[in-house]
Protein backbone atom coordinates (compact mmCIF):
# COMPACT_ATOMS: atom_id res chain seq x y z
CA UNK A 1 0.00 0.00 0.00
CA UNK A 2 1.27 3.05 -1.11
CA UNK A 3 1.12 6.34 1.22
CA UNK A 4 -1.26 7.63 -1.62
CA UNK A 5 -3.87 5.08 -0.75
CA UNK A 6 -6.49 4.17 2.04
CA UNK A 7 -6.66 1.37 3.33
CA UNK A 8 -9.47 -1.41 1.70
CA UNK A 9 -12.16 -1.09 4.94
CA UNK A 10 -12.39 2.67 3.56
CA UNK A 11 -14.37 1.32 0.62
CA UNK A 12 -17.78 1.33 0.82
CA UNK A 13 -19.63 -2.34 0.99
CA UNK A 14 -22.10 -1.46 -2.07
CA UNK A 15 -18.72 -1.07 -4.17
CA UNK A 16 -17.66 -4.01 -2.67
CA UNK A 17 -21.22 -5.45 -4.05
CA UNK A 18 -21.22 -4.17 -7.26
CA UNK A 19 -17.35 -5.02 -8.03
CA UNK A 20 -17.69 -8.67 -7.09
CA UNK A 21 -21.34 -8.94 -8.69
CA UNK A 22 -19.72 -7.53 -12.33
CA UNK A 23 -17.11 -10.00 -11.94
CA UNK A 24 -19.28 -12.57 -11.75
CA UNK A 25 -20.94 -11.90 -14.18
CA UNK A 26 -18.12 -11.37 -16.79
CA UNK A 27 -16.54 -14.65 -15.90
CA UNK A 28 -20.28 -16.45 -16.69
CA UNK A 29 -20.84 -15.03 -19.56
CA UNK A 30 -17.37 -15.26 -20.91
CA UNK A 31 -17.70 -19.06 -19.63
CA UNK A 32 -21.18 -19.52 -21.44
CA UNK A 33 -20.02 -18.26 -24.98
CA UNK A 34 -19.10 -21.23 -27.34
CA UNK A 35 -15.24 -21.34 -27.24
CA UNK A 36 -12.79 -23.30 -30.16
CA UNK A 37 -12.55 -23.66 -33.71
CA UNK A 38 -14.89 -21.00 -35.29
CA UNK A 39 -18.44 -22.61 -37.16
CA UNK A 40 -19.23 -23.48 -40.63
CA UNK A 41 -18.37 -20.06 -42.34
CA UNK A 42 -17.29 -19.07 -45.97
CA UNK A 43 -14.21 -17.05 -46.67
CA UNK A 44 -14.99 -13.59 -47.09
CA UNK A 45 -13.94 -12.43 -50.65
CA UNK A 46 -10.41 -12.28 -51.44
CA UNK A 47 -8.34 -8.78 -50.60
CA UNK A 48 -6.33 -7.28 -52.69
CA UNK A 49 -2.80 -7.37 -51.71
CA UNK A 50 -2.51 -3.67 -51.74
CA UNK A 51 -5.67 -3.44 -49.22
CA UNK A 52 -3.94 -6.08 -47.04
CA UNK A 53 -0.59 -4.02 -47.41
CA UNK A 54 -2.43 -1.52 -45.89
CA UNK A 55 -4.39 -2.92 -43.46
CA UNK A 56 -0.71 -3.80 -41.58
CA UNK A 57 0.69 -0.64 -42.62
CA UNK A 58 3.42 -1.92 -44.46
CA UNK A 59 4.03 -5.23 -42.23
CA UNK A 60 3.88 -7.14 -45.55
CA UNK A 61 5.76 -10.04 -44.24
CA UNK A 62 3.61 -10.64 -40.78
CA UNK A 63 0.32 -9.86 -42.76
CA UNK A 64 0.96 -12.58 -45.33
CA UNK A 65 0.97 -15.25 -42.17
CA UNK A 66 -1.55 -13.75 -40.24
CA UNK A 67 -3.26 -14.01 -43.18
CA UNK A 68 -2.53 -17.77 -43.80
CA UNK A 69 -2.98 -18.36 -40.24
CA UNK A 70 -6.51 -16.79 -40.84
CA UNK A 71 -7.43 -18.90 -43.75
CA UNK A 72 -6.37 -21.82 -42.32
CA UNK A 73 -8.68 -21.47 -39.37
CA UNK A 74 -11.35 -21.30 -41.38
CA UNK A 75 -14.06 -24.39 -41.76
CA UNK A 76 -10.91 -26.74 -40.44
CA UNK A 77 -12.68 -29.73 -39.37
CA UNK A 78 -9.89 -31.83 -38.48
CA UNK A 79 -11.04 -36.01 -38.78
CA UNK A 80 -13.57 -35.24 -40.43
CA UNK A 81 -14.86 -37.40 -44.55
CA UNK A 82 -14.49 -34.38 -46.16
CA UNK A 83 -12.60 -31.64 -44.37
CA UNK A 84 -13.40 -28.13 -46.08
CA UNK A 85 -16.27 -28.84 -47.71
CA UNK A 86 -18.22 -25.58 -46.93
CA UNK A 87 -14.98 -24.20 -48.19
CA UNK A 88 -15.13 -21.57 -51.48
CA UNK A 89 -12.45 -22.72 -53.18
CA UNK A 90 -12.40 -20.03 -55.46
CA UNK A 91 -12.00 -17.42 -52.77
CA UNK A 92 -9.32 -19.77 -51.20
CA UNK A 93 -7.44 -19.37 -54.18
CA UNK A 94 -8.06 -15.83 -54.73
CA UNK A 95 -6.46 -15.29 -51.07
CA UNK A 96 -3.56 -17.38 -51.65
CA UNK A 97 -2.68 -15.62 -54.96
CA UNK A 98 -3.03 -11.90 -52.82
CA UNK A 99 -1.00 -13.68 -49.97
CA UNK A 100 1.69 -14.90 -52.49
CA UNK A 101 1.61 -11.10 -53.90
CA UNK A 102 2.10 -9.60 -50.33
CA UNK A 103 5.18 -11.84 -50.04
CA UNK A 104 6.28 -13.76 -52.68
CA UNK A 105 9.56 -15.18 -50.55
CA UNK A 106 6.79 -16.68 -48.47
CA UNK A 107 6.10 -20.21 -48.71
CA UNK A 108 3.66 -20.88 -46.44
CA UNK A 109 0.55 -20.28 -49.24
CA UNK A 110 1.79 -22.65 -51.86
CA UNK A 111 2.60 -25.09 -48.63
CA UNK A 112 -0.92 -24.84 -47.48
CA UNK A 113 -2.50 -25.50 -51.32
CA UNK A 114 -0.15 -28.20 -51.86
CA UNK A 115 -0.46 -30.14 -48.92
CA UNK A 116 -3.45 -29.31 -47.52
CA UNK A 117 -5.84 -27.88 -49.53
CA UNK A 118 -5.14 -30.26 -52.71
CA UNK A 119 -5.31 -32.93 -50.36
CA UNK A 120 -9.35 -32.97 -50.03
CA UNK A 121 -11.13 -35.98 -51.15
CA UNK A 122 -12.65 -34.00 -53.77
CA UNK A 123 -11.05 -34.23 -57.23
CA UNK A 124 -12.46 -30.60 -58.47
CA UNK A 125 -11.35 -28.98 -55.22
CA UNK A 126 -8.00 -30.54 -55.96
CA UNK A 127 -7.65 -29.62 -58.97
CA UNK A 128 -8.24 -25.86 -58.50
CA UNK A 129 -5.72 -25.55 -55.92
CA UNK A 130 -3.20 -27.64 -57.94
CA UNK A 131 -3.57 -25.65 -60.85
CA UNK A 132 -2.71 -22.38 -58.13
CA UNK A 133 0.24 -24.52 -57.90
CA UNK A 134 1.34 -24.93 -61.30
CA UNK A 135 0.33 -21.11 -61.97
CA UNK A 136 2.60 -20.02 -58.94
CA UNK A 137 5.36 -22.18 -60.30
CA UNK A 138 5.88 -20.78 -63.38
CA UNK A 139 6.21 -17.05 -61.71
CA UNK A 140 9.57 -18.54 -59.68
CA UNK A 141 10.34 -22.01 -60.89
CA UNK A 142 13.75 -22.06 -58.66
CA UNK A 143 12.08 -21.74 -55.75
CA UNK A 144 8.41 -23.09 -55.73
CA UNK A 145 9.69 -26.65 -57.64
CA UNK A 146 8.95 -28.48 -54.36
CA UNK A 147 5.39 -27.62 -54.40
CA UNK A 148 5.05 -28.92 -57.42
CA UNK A 149 6.64 -31.92 -57.33
CA UNK A 150 4.45 -33.00 -54.55
CA UNK A 151 1.52 -31.59 -56.98
CA UNK A 152 2.73 -33.91 -59.38
CA UNK A 153 2.41 -37.08 -57.00
CA UNK A 154 -0.98 -36.09 -56.12
CA UNK A 155 -2.31 -35.95 -59.81
CA UNK A 156 -0.81 -39.22 -60.06
CA UNK A 157 -1.97 -41.49 -57.26
CA UNK A 158 -5.32 -39.12 -55.75
CA UNK A 159 -6.31 -37.91 -58.67
CA UNK A 160 -5.22 -40.93 -61.14
CA UNK A 161 -4.55 -38.32 -63.77
CA UNK A 162 -1.53 -39.55 -65.39
CA UNK A 163 -1.39 -36.56 -67.97
CA UNK A 164 -1.61 -33.33 -65.23
CA UNK A 165 1.16 -35.65 -63.21
CA UNK A 166 3.53 -35.38 -66.51
CA UNK A 167 2.65 -32.22 -66.95
CA UNK A 168 3.48 -31.21 -63.79
CA UNK A 169 6.87 -33.00 -63.91
CA UNK A 170 7.89 -31.95 -67.38
CA UNK A 171 7.18 -28.14 -66.15
CA UNK A 172 9.87 -28.39 -63.59
CA UNK A 173 12.45 -30.26 -65.89
CA UNK A 174 11.91 -27.21 -68.29
CA UNK A 175 11.70 -24.33 -66.44
CA UNK A 176 14.09 -24.60 -63.82
CA UNK A 177 17.63 -23.22 -64.05
CA UNK A 178 19.06 -23.19 -60.40
CA UNK A 179 22.01 -25.58 -59.28
CA UNK A 180 20.20 -26.03 -56.37
CA UNK A 181 17.51 -28.22 -57.91
CA UNK A 182 18.29 -32.11 -57.19
CA UNK A 183 18.26 -33.91 -60.09
CA UNK A 184 15.17 -36.66 -58.79
CA UNK A 185 13.53 -33.73 -59.16
CA UNK A 186 14.49 -32.69 -62.86
CA UNK A 187 13.92 -36.35 -63.71
CA UNK A 188 10.52 -36.17 -61.91
CA UNK A 189 8.85 -37.58 -65.39
CA UNK A 190 10.45 -40.71 -65.05
CA UNK A 191 9.67 -40.93 -61.50
CA UNK A 192 6.11 -40.24 -62.19
CA UNK A 193 6.12 -42.78 -64.72
CA UNK A 194 8.05 -45.45 -62.64
CA UNK A 195 5.37 -48.59 -61.33
CA UNK A 196 5.74 -47.21 -57.17
CA UNK A 197 2.96 -46.75 -54.94
CA UNK A 198 2.22 -43.33 -53.35
CA UNK A 199 4.02 -43.91 -50.14
CA UNK A 200 7.39 -44.97 -51.71
CA UNK A 201 6.48 -41.82 -54.00
CA UNK A 202 6.46 -39.80 -50.81
CA UNK A 203 9.27 -41.42 -48.42
CA UNK A 204 11.39 -41.12 -51.60
CA UNK A 205 10.29 -37.73 -52.32
CA UNK A 206 10.39 -36.14 -48.53
CA UNK A 207 13.50 -37.91 -48.01
CA UNK A 208 15.23 -35.70 -51.21
CA UNK A 209 13.68 -32.99 -49.80
CA UNK A 210 15.12 -33.40 -46.30
CA UNK A 211 18.44 -34.16 -47.84
CA UNK A 212 18.59 -31.19 -49.52
CA UNK A 213 17.76 -29.04 -46.88
CA UNK A 214 14.80 -27.78 -48.14
CA UNK A 215 12.57 -28.34 -44.56
CA UNK A 216 14.18 -26.44 -42.11
CA UNK A 217 11.40 -25.43 -39.95
CA UNK A 218 10.37 -27.71 -36.75
CA UNK A 219 6.30 -27.12 -37.61
CA UNK A 220 7.03 -28.47 -41.28
CA UNK A 221 9.01 -31.36 -40.44
CA UNK A 222 6.49 -32.21 -37.38
CA UNK A 223 3.61 -31.88 -40.50
CA UNK A 224 4.93 -33.53 -43.13
CA UNK A 225 5.85 -36.64 -40.28
CA UNK A 226 2.44 -36.65 -39.72
CA UNK A 227 0.98 -36.76 -43.22
CA UNK A 228 3.81 -39.68 -43.70
CA UNK A 229 2.46 -41.64 -40.57
CA UNK A 230 -1.08 -41.35 -42.21
CA UNK A 231 -0.28 -42.02 -45.57
CA UNK A 232 1.33 -45.37 -44.19
CA UNK A 233 -1.57 -46.42 -42.21
CA UNK A 234 -3.86 -45.59 -44.85
CA UNK A 235 -2.06 -47.50 -47.32
CA UNK A 236 -1.59 -50.61 -44.74
CA UNK A 237 -5.08 -51.05 -44.42
CA UNK B 1 27.70 20.90 -21.51
CA UNK B 2 24.08 22.61 -21.26
CA UNK B 3 22.56 20.67 -23.51
CA UNK B 4 23.90 17.27 -22.29
CA UNK B 5 22.66 18.09 -18.87
CA UNK B 6 19.16 18.85 -20.39
CA UNK B 7 19.48 15.56 -22.69
CA UNK B 8 20.29 13.88 -19.39
CA UNK B 9 17.61 15.16 -16.92
CA UNK B 10 15.17 13.58 -20.23
CA UNK B 11 16.99 10.09 -19.74
CA UNK B 12 16.71 10.19 -15.95
CA UNK B 13 12.93 11.12 -16.29
CA UNK B 14 12.38 8.16 -18.95
CA UNK B 15 14.11 5.97 -16.37
CA UNK B 16 12.23 6.97 -13.16
CA UNK B 17 8.51 6.81 -15.15
CA UNK B 18 8.69 2.96 -15.54
CA UNK B 19 9.87 3.33 -19.07
CA UNK B 20 12.20 -0.06 -18.62
CA UNK B 21 9.22 -1.92 -17.02
CA UNK B 22 6.91 -0.64 -19.92
CA UNK B 23 9.87 -2.15 -22.47
CA UNK B 24 9.66 -5.33 -20.12
CA UNK B 25 6.34 -5.80 -20.73
CA UNK B 26 5.71 -5.22 -24.31
CA UNK B 27 8.88 -7.62 -25.23
CA UNK B 28 6.82 -10.39 -22.98
CA UNK B 29 3.59 -9.70 -24.61
CA UNK B 30 4.89 -9.92 -28.05
CA UNK B 31 6.92 -12.96 -27.12
CA UNK B 32 3.55 -14.64 -26.02
CA UNK B 33 2.03 -13.38 -28.85
CA UNK B 34 4.69 -15.14 -31.10
CA UNK B 35 4.89 -18.56 -28.83
CA UNK B 36 1.27 -19.23 -29.46
CA UNK B 37 0.89 -18.26 -33.02
CA UNK B 38 3.92 -20.17 -33.96
CA UNK B 39 2.07 -23.09 -32.44
CA UNK B 40 -0.68 -23.16 -35.13
CA UNK B 41 1.46 -22.82 -38.24
CA UNK B 42 2.08 -25.41 -40.03
CA UNK B 43 4.81 -24.14 -41.91
CA UNK B 44 7.26 -21.32 -41.01
CA UNK B 45 6.37 -20.89 -37.85
CA UNK B 46 10.14 -19.59 -37.03
CA UNK B 47 9.56 -16.97 -39.69
CA UNK B 48 6.13 -16.35 -38.31
CA UNK B 49 7.74 -15.94 -35.22
CA UNK B 50 10.32 -13.43 -36.10
CA UNK B 51 8.14 -11.34 -38.24
CA UNK B 52 5.24 -11.00 -35.76
CA UNK B 53 7.97 -10.31 -32.98
CA UNK B 54 9.25 -7.38 -35.36
CA UNK B 55 6.20 -5.85 -36.39
CA UNK B 56 4.89 -5.80 -32.33
CA UNK B 57 8.54 -4.34 -30.96
CA UNK B 58 8.62 -1.71 -33.70
CA UNK B 59 4.88 -0.51 -33.32
CA UNK B 60 5.70 -0.66 -29.18
CA UNK B 61 8.87 1.58 -30.40
CA UNK B 62 6.67 4.23 -31.89
CA UNK B 63 3.91 4.10 -29.61
CA UNK B 64 6.51 4.44 -26.14
CA UNK B 65 8.43 6.88 -27.83
CA UNK B 66 5.80 9.15 -28.53
CA UNK B 67 3.59 9.00 -25.45
CA UNK B 68 7.17 9.71 -23.58
CA UNK B 69 8.02 12.40 -25.27
CA UNK B 70 4.09 13.98 -25.31
CA UNK B 71 3.58 13.55 -21.75
CA UNK B 72 7.03 14.52 -20.63
CA UNK B 73 6.71 18.13 -22.53
CA UNK B 74 3.15 18.65 -21.83
CA UNK B 75 3.85 17.99 -17.64
CA UNK B 76 7.09 20.41 -18.50
CA UNK B 77 4.41 23.28 -19.67
CA UNK B 78 1.39 22.43 -17.25
CA UNK B 79 3.85 22.70 -14.27
CA UNK B 80 5.39 25.93 -15.44
CA UNK B 81 8.56 24.34 -15.63
CA UNK B 82 9.10 25.57 -19.42
CA UNK B 83 8.78 28.87 -18.42
CA UNK B 84 11.62 28.56 -15.86
CA UNK B 85 13.63 26.84 -18.00
CA UNK B 86 13.79 29.53 -20.69
CA UNK B 87 14.35 32.20 -18.40
CA UNK B 88 17.32 30.69 -17.45
CA UNK B 89 20.59 32.30 -19.33
CA UNK B 90 20.60 29.49 -22.36
CA UNK B 91 19.48 29.73 -25.93
CA UNK B 92 16.47 28.57 -27.12
CA UNK B 93 18.26 26.09 -29.44
CA UNK B 94 20.39 24.59 -26.48
CA UNK B 95 17.00 23.93 -24.77
CA UNK B 96 15.20 22.49 -27.53
CA UNK B 97 18.26 20.06 -29.04
CA UNK B 98 18.86 19.16 -25.47
CA UNK B 99 15.44 17.98 -24.77
CA UNK B 100 15.82 16.23 -28.02
CA UNK B 101 18.98 14.51 -27.88
CA UNK B 102 17.40 12.85 -24.67
CA UNK B 103 14.14 11.26 -26.27
CA UNK B 104 16.11 10.23 -29.47
CA UNK B 105 18.38 8.87 -27.20
CA UNK B 106 15.42 7.19 -25.41
CA UNK B 107 14.23 5.48 -28.39
CA UNK B 108 17.47 4.46 -29.81
CA UNK B 109 17.85 2.49 -26.59
CA UNK B 110 14.14 0.73 -26.30
CA UNK B 111 15.10 0.60 -30.75
CA UNK B 112 18.52 -2.01 -29.20
CA UNK B 113 16.69 -3.24 -26.26
CA UNK B 114 14.10 -4.94 -28.72
CA UNK B 115 16.07 -5.74 -31.47
CA UNK B 116 18.29 -7.81 -29.27
CA UNK B 117 15.43 -10.39 -28.86
CA UNK B 118 15.15 -10.80 -32.64
CA UNK B 119 18.84 -12.68 -32.08
CA UNK B 120 16.47 -15.60 -31.39
CA UNK B 121 15.42 -15.73 -35.20
CA UNK B 122 17.50 -13.81 -36.80
CA UNK B 123 21.39 -13.61 -38.10
CA UNK B 124 23.43 -10.98 -35.68
CA UNK B 125 23.98 -9.22 -39.45
CA UNK B 126 20.09 -8.40 -39.90
CA UNK B 127 19.44 -7.73 -36.50
CA UNK B 128 22.34 -5.03 -36.30
CA UNK B 129 21.20 -3.65 -39.47
CA UNK B 130 17.45 -4.01 -38.80
CA UNK B 131 18.33 -2.21 -34.95
CA UNK B 132 20.24 0.80 -36.27
CA UNK B 133 17.14 1.42 -39.01
CA UNK B 134 14.69 0.97 -35.75
CA UNK B 135 16.92 3.80 -33.63
CA UNK B 136 16.81 6.33 -36.85
CA UNK B 137 12.95 5.13 -37.09
CA UNK B 138 12.54 5.65 -33.42
CA UNK B 139 14.74 9.31 -33.58
CA UNK B 140 12.65 10.36 -35.98
CA UNK B 141 9.07 9.99 -34.25
CA UNK B 142 10.83 11.72 -31.20
CA UNK B 143 11.58 14.79 -33.26
CA UNK B 144 7.80 14.71 -34.74
CA UNK B 145 6.17 14.14 -31.03
CA UNK B 146 8.93 16.72 -29.39
CA UNK B 147 7.49 19.28 -32.30
CA UNK B 148 3.84 18.07 -32.17
CA UNK B 149 3.90 18.91 -28.70
CA UNK B 150 5.25 22.19 -28.45
CA UNK B 151 3.08 23.27 -31.36
CA UNK B 152 -0.30 21.64 -30.35
CA UNK B 153 0.34 21.89 -26.72
CA UNK B 154 -2.25 19.16 -25.57
CA UNK B 155 -1.40 15.44 -24.68
CA UNK B 156 -4.45 13.76 -27.11
CA UNK B 157 -3.94 16.18 -29.94
CA UNK B 158 0.36 15.59 -29.83
CA UNK B 159 0.25 11.92 -29.64
CA UNK B 160 -2.33 11.88 -32.48
CA UNK B 161 -0.59 13.55 -34.66
CA UNK B 162 2.76 11.80 -34.30
CA UNK B 163 0.92 8.42 -34.68
CA UNK B 164 -0.64 9.53 -37.50
CA UNK B 165 1.97 11.24 -39.23
CA UNK B 166 4.33 7.65 -38.85
CA UNK B 167 0.86 5.55 -39.93
CA UNK B 168 0.51 7.42 -42.81
CA UNK B 169 4.08 7.52 -44.10
CA UNK B 170 3.94 3.66 -43.56
CA UNK B 171 0.80 3.24 -45.40
CA UNK B 172 1.75 5.49 -48.27
CA UNK B 173 3.43 3.17 -50.38
CA UNK B 174 0.05 0.87 -50.62
CA UNK B 175 -2.15 3.83 -51.08
CA UNK B 176 -0.19 5.22 -54.01
CA UNK B 177 -0.10 1.11 -55.26
CA UNK B 178 -3.79 1.51 -54.66
CA UNK B 179 -4.58 4.77 -56.67
CA UNK B 180 -2.24 3.85 -59.61
CA UNK B 181 -3.37 0.48 -59.67
CA UNK B 182 -4.63 -1.34 -63.16
CA UNK B 183 -8.78 -1.17 -62.26
CA UNK B 184 -8.60 2.71 -61.86
CA UNK B 185 -9.89 4.55 -64.59
CA UNK B 186 -8.39 7.43 -66.26
CA UNK B 187 -11.08 10.14 -65.07
CA UNK B 188 -10.21 13.57 -64.10
CA UNK B 189 -11.24 12.17 -60.48
CA UNK B 190 -9.32 9.51 -60.37
CA UNK B 191 -6.13 11.46 -61.84
CA UNK B 192 -6.60 14.07 -59.32
CA UNK B 193 -6.61 11.70 -56.66
CA UNK B 194 -3.55 10.07 -57.83
CA UNK B 195 -1.71 13.50 -57.97
CA UNK B 196 -3.08 14.43 -54.28
CA UNK B 197 -1.74 11.29 -53.19
CA UNK B 198 1.51 11.83 -55.12
CA UNK B 199 1.40 15.00 -53.30
CA UNK B 200 0.70 14.24 -49.66
CA UNK B 201 4.11 11.52 -50.53
CA UNK B 202 6.38 14.66 -51.18
CA UNK B 203 5.63 15.17 -47.51
CA UNK B 204 6.04 12.41 -45.86
CA UNK B 205 9.06 10.34 -45.01
CA UNK B 206 9.53 6.61 -46.73
CA UNK B 207 9.44 4.74 -43.85
CA UNK B 208 8.84 1.14 -45.88
CA UNK B 209 12.68 1.37 -46.67
CA UNK B 210 13.56 1.34 -42.88
CA UNK B 211 13.65 -1.60 -40.23
CA UNK B 212 12.25 -4.34 -42.91
CA UNK B 213 11.27 -7.52 -41.97
CA UNK B 214 12.20 -8.93 -45.22
CA UNK B 215 16.03 -8.55 -43.96
CA UNK B 216 15.34 -10.67 -40.74
CA UNK B 217 13.32 -13.84 -43.09
CA UNK B 218 15.66 -13.63 -46.57
CA UNK B 219 18.55 -11.65 -46.05
CA UNK B 220 20.66 -8.79 -45.77
CA UNK B 221 19.67 -5.68 -48.18
CA UNK B 222 22.33 -4.13 -50.77
CA UNK B 223 24.33 -1.24 -49.18
CA UNK B 224 23.00 1.04 -51.65
CA UNK B 225 19.72 0.35 -50.20
CA UNK B 226 19.85 0.52 -46.91
CA UNK B 227 21.83 3.72 -47.01
CA UNK B 228 19.45 5.51 -49.14
CA UNK B 229 16.60 4.92 -46.84
CA UNK B 230 18.59 5.67 -44.13
CA UNK B 231 19.55 9.15 -45.33
CA UNK B 232 15.49 9.51 -46.00
CA UNK B 233 14.90 9.57 -42.92
CA UNK B 234 17.75 11.47 -41.45
CA UNK B 235 16.85 14.38 -43.99
CA UNK B 236 13.16 14.15 -42.49
CA UNK B 237 14.87 14.31 -39.03
CA UNK B 238 16.86 17.31 -40.03
CA UNK B 239 13.64 19.66 -41.82
CA UNK B 240 11.29 18.31 -37.84
CA UNK B 241 13.86 19.58 -36.08
CA UNK B 242 13.94 22.36 -38.42
CA UNK B 243 10.71 23.14 -38.11
CA UNK B 244 10.57 22.74 -34.93
CA UNK B 245 13.13 25.30 -33.56
CA UNK B 246 11.66 27.62 -35.83
CA UNK B 247 8.26 27.35 -33.69
CA UNK B 248 10.23 27.03 -30.70
CA UNK B 249 12.11 30.39 -31.22
CA UNK B 250 8.95 32.21 -32.14
CA UNK B 251 6.83 30.82 -29.03
CA UNK B 252 5.94 33.76 -26.64
CA UNK B 253 6.48 33.22 -22.76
Amino acid sequence: MSRDERTVAAVPAWVWGILAACLALQLAVQAARHSGAPPESDLPPPARPEALALASFGEKEAAARLAMLYIQSVDFAAGEALPYRHLDYRRLVGWLRSILALDPRSDYPLFSAARVYAEVPDPARSRIALELVYEAFLEDPNRRWPWLAHAALLAKHRLKDLPLARRFAAAIDRHTTSQNVPLWAKQMEIFILEDMNELEAARIMLGGLLASGKIRDPAEARFLAKRLEELEARIVK
Amino acid sequence: MPAAILARFVLTEARRSGLPWLAAGCVAAALAAAAFLSQVALTESLALSAAIVAALLRAATVFLVATQVASSILREVDDKGLELMLSLPLSRSTQYLGRLAGFAACGMALALVFSAVLLLWASPGAVALWALSLACEAALVAAAALFFSLTLTGLVPAIAATVGLYLLARSMPAIQAMAAGPLTDASFAAQATRFAVDGIALLLPRLDGVARTEWLLYGLPSAGDYLVALAGVALYWLLLVAAGLFDFHRRNL
